[in-house]
């Protein structure tokens, strides 16, 4: 694809004043909103009406651990940026570096959820509801099953985005090895970044709702 | 941002300093237990919302968008008030 060809679909829409790609994912995400509100408001209500099914977040989860997965998920929203920036310099080798330091952030970041699952099902704190009902027979349950259910649907549809994101940043990685960004096209790391930060600010809402109050 | 755009450079490491900051302020502060829960829940929020705003203005680049675009970002605010007023009408 020439460059003339990529920066076409840059030129800014006389309405908007933003291209179209970029109004795209916004408008995207401003979905996400609304679908990340419905499962925070399902949790506050179900928290609220039925606090015996709730167990203090404290006493179930790891706090600790989570604390610094959040550090390695804010980390990577600076490294998303330094690439964009780098980019935007014309400087290939820094766009390189800082999207590859991004997957990996990204990549530990799942990592550590999963470990955190491996953990809290071990230790009987399960998403299945009907597990809780069935009682004994599947050892010492602990949380309650409305917690292990909200809690595994907000974090683990969190975590889904990010496994996503981290295959869209090798895809941009692959692009970007290839050489296809330069100072004048750089719309799909612009668009990548956006997706990328906004799963950033859904964890920062998610780490305190979920596990600080 | 539009490319090309000339604008002094964004300030990612303070913003990035910033959020840490406001996370560890977070950590411990939710442990807190001298103070009341409802002052506990509120003052979280208040920095989950201003790490969140921090993020989208300096990350997100909407400090240097035009404003038609902060209107559509702002878009879902009406809503999600909306959403979480009539969920906290069903609980009191």
């Amino acid at each position: 694809m020439t460059t003339q060809a990529m920066t076409a679909g840059r030129v800014p829409m006389p309405g908007m004043k933003v291209y179209n790609l970029k109004l795209g994912m916004w408008v995207f995400l401003l979905s996400e909103v609304m679908f990340f509100t419905g499962l925070i408001g399902s949790y506050i209500i179900l928290r609220f009406a039925h606090p015996e099914h709730f167990a203090n977040p404290g006493e179930v989860l790891n706090v600790n651990l989570t604390a610094i997965n959040t550090f390695l998920l804010i980390c990577s929203s600076v490294t998303m940026v330094k690439a964009y920036a780098a980019i935007q310099q014309g400087d290939q080798q820094g766009l390189k570096k800082w999207l590859l330091f991004t997957i990996l952030m990204g990549a530990s970041f799942v990592g550590v959820q999963v470990y955190e699952y491996i953990q809290l099902v071990g230790e009987g704190f399960v998403p299945m509801a009907e597990l809780y009902a069935a009682g004994e027979a599947h050892g010492e349950l602990i949380g309650g099953p409305l917690y292990g259910a909200t809690f595994y649907t907000m974090t683990g549809f969190h975590g889904t985005h990010v496994s996503i994101g981290v295959g869209c940043l090798c895809f941009t990685y692959w692009r970007a090895a290839k050489g296809e960004y330069t100072a004048d096209s750089l719309g799909g790391v612009e668009i990548m970044g956006l997706y990328w930060h906004f799963v950033d600010l859904v964890w920062i809402i998610l780490f305190t709702i979920v596990y600080l109050i | 941002m539009s490319a090309g755009e000339a604008h002094k450079p964004p300030p990612y490491y303070a913003v990035w300093v910033g959020l840490l900051v406001l996370t560890i302020a977070e950590f411990f502060y939710a442990f807190v237990s001298t103070i009341p829960k409802v002052w506990i829940v509120i003052g979280l929020m208040a920095m989950a919302f201003l790490k969140a705003l921090m993020v989208a203005v300096y990350y997100m680049h909407l400090k240097w968008e035009p404003k038609r675009l902060w209107l559509l970002a702002a878009a879902p605010i009406p809503l999600v008030m909306i959403l979480i007023f009539v969920v906290l009408n069903e609980i009191f």
